[in-house]
């Protein structure tokens, strides 16, 4: 399969603006079970005004939240897939832009040091365009994810050492989860990254918190923690929007990597409950939206 | 927990009569306003046109569609999408802006800290909570964008915003030295330990 890439840029439009208006089913389906369990009444009231949010944005055909988020593109790229790869890129970044021109949508996206706003989304290094490949034969999916900032801000990094063990990696979670309160919007995806390198425990992080609800750690330990530490934060009473209640968490994902023997990093990214995400599979067949 | 619907800008005696747990709705005109236009206005001196005496402000930064301006629109944009920003971060503005600009609600997502509920105390003011994230219905309250200044900043522009309907609102801190926030934080705070056992992590 050749690679079409007016498709590409085609896609990477529609799926930021797709991402930016309807919410996945997974993710309806949290607020359901969030709904079923909360017994607190503010977090109740929040959590319906959510729900009835995510109805109104699919009625008015409007983004569910303003913030249109620093742009994320996931490439995975299947066997016998002919394709030029800087060409591609070059797709997915015009297509990003597009979508913030002819939508329009509000560019979120500053040059990090002179603030200066392209209005396009686009900047230096962004949109982040993350490739990988698979055994897929003849397939091309793109996953575009809109990362709002209340959440990304919710960011942590910490290189422990082997002798602070497992016990240090919970309790560096939790604190985080304390520290942030309301600030990033929860209910949440905890994102968690465990092992690595310094980027890549970071990155794990990114991958736990925009993975689908429903989904657990591939790894048999690190989905035992993914287990604990999911009942653990529901039970600090920090609840949706932080004001009280037992939805602190949709989940907290944990993903895990292989390490050095003298360290134990831990990272913490964290997914507002607008857990916003679009993907498309391209085959020799056509495009399919998930 | 008394429902109040306030037709903006108010006195000094309606803010102060917010109480925690008191739920608002706001009517007629609603400011927004954010990181860029605060540091601006606060560590770059620039001053705005609007004033602010007795209004409420939201921590926003609007997704907008250019149109040609028109009688009572005048700012030449009209609302797409419209929400509510993460507030901590804008904390060291808070008693600036009220003691400069007059502003007497602030309204957002996360609560804010300390100095702000001190300069809650202080000038007569209190912050009501918006469900953050819920930016397609909150686009429902507002009605035009009436006007706009420092767009060279956009979209983090000083917006003015005609409303109906805003809300309701949660007041989550008041100028009686109460915030929910800060209560909801020292009580997860105080369950940590116990949390913490319950998962081998002490």
């Amino acid at each position: 399969m050749q690679l079409d890439l007016k498709e590409v840029e085609e896609l990477a439009k529609t799926l930021y603006i797709r991402a930016l208006k309807l919410l996945p089913n997974d993710i309806k389906q949290g607020f359901e079970r969030l709904l079923l369990e909360e017994t607190d009444a503010t977090g109740r009231t929040i959590l319906g005004t959510m729900v009835e949010n995510i109805a109104v944005a699919e009625r008015t055909k409007n983004l569910l939240c303003q913030d249109t988020g620093i742009p994320i593109y996931n490439v995975n790229i299947g066997r016998h897939v002919e394709f030029d790869g800087a060409a591609m890129k070059d797709a997915i970044r015009r297509g990003c832009a597009r979508a913030t021109k002819e939508h329009p949508l509000r560019s979120s996206v500053v040059h990090p040091i002179t603030r200066v706003n392209e209005q396009t989304s686009c900047g230096i290094g962004v949109p982040v365009i993350n490739v990988d490949f698979d055994t897929r034969e003849e397939t091309v999916e793109i996953e575009m994810i809109p990362k709002g900032s209340g959440s990304e801000n919710g960011s942590f990094l910490q290189m422990l050492i082997p002798a602070d063990g497992v016990a240090a990696v919970k309790r560096f979670v939790i604190d985080k989860v304390i520290e942030c309160g309301g600030r990033v919007c929860p209910p949440t995806i905890v994102g968690v990254g465990i092992g690595g390198t310094s980027d890549l425990c970071m990155h794990l992080a990114k991958v736990a918190a925009t993975r689908p609800l429903g989904t657990t750690c591939a790894d048999a330990e690190g989905a035992k923690i993914e287990a604990q530490l999911s009942e653990a934060v529901n039970a600090l009473g920090i609840g949706p929007q932080g004001l009280g209640g037992r939805a602190t968490a949709f989940r907290v994902h944990v993903e895990v990597a292989a390490t050095h023997i003298t360290m134990n990093p831990v990272a913490v990214n964290i997914q507002c409950h607008s857990a916003r995400r679009a993907s498309a599979i391209i085959t020799p067949g056509g495009i399919a939206f998930e | 927990m008394t429902h109040h619907v306030l037709d903006m800008p108010i006195t000094d005696a309606q803010a102060r009569v917010l109480k925690v747990g008191d739920t608002v709705t706001l009517e007629k005109t609603l400011f927004g306003i954010r990181d860029a236009t605060l540091i601006a206005m606060f560590d770059r001196g620039r001053t705005t046109r609007f004033d602010l005496k007795g209004h409420a402000v939201v921590h926003t930064a609007p997704n907008v569609r250019k149109v040609d301006p028109r009688p009572g629109n005048s700012s030449g944009y009209e609302p797409l999408c419209i929400g509510t920003t993460t507030s901590m971060r804008m904390e060291r503005f808070t008693r600036p802006l009220m003691e400069r600009e007059g502003v007497k609600l602030i309204i957002g997502k996360g609560g804010m800290g300390q100095a702000t509920l001190d300069a809650f105390r202080d000038l007569g003011g209190a912050y009501l909570a918006v469900v953050g994230g819920a930016a397609a219905l909150e686009t429902t309250w507002i009605e035009a964008i009436e006007e706009v200044d420092m767009d060279d900043l956009h979209p983090e522009s000083l917006w003015k915003f005609r409303i109906k309907g805003f809300g309701p609102l949660l007041v989550t801190m008041d100028s009686h030295g109460n915030s929910l926030h800060a209560q909801v934080n020292a009580e997860a705070a105080a369950r940590r330990a116990a949390v913490l056992a319950s998962i081998g992590g002490d």
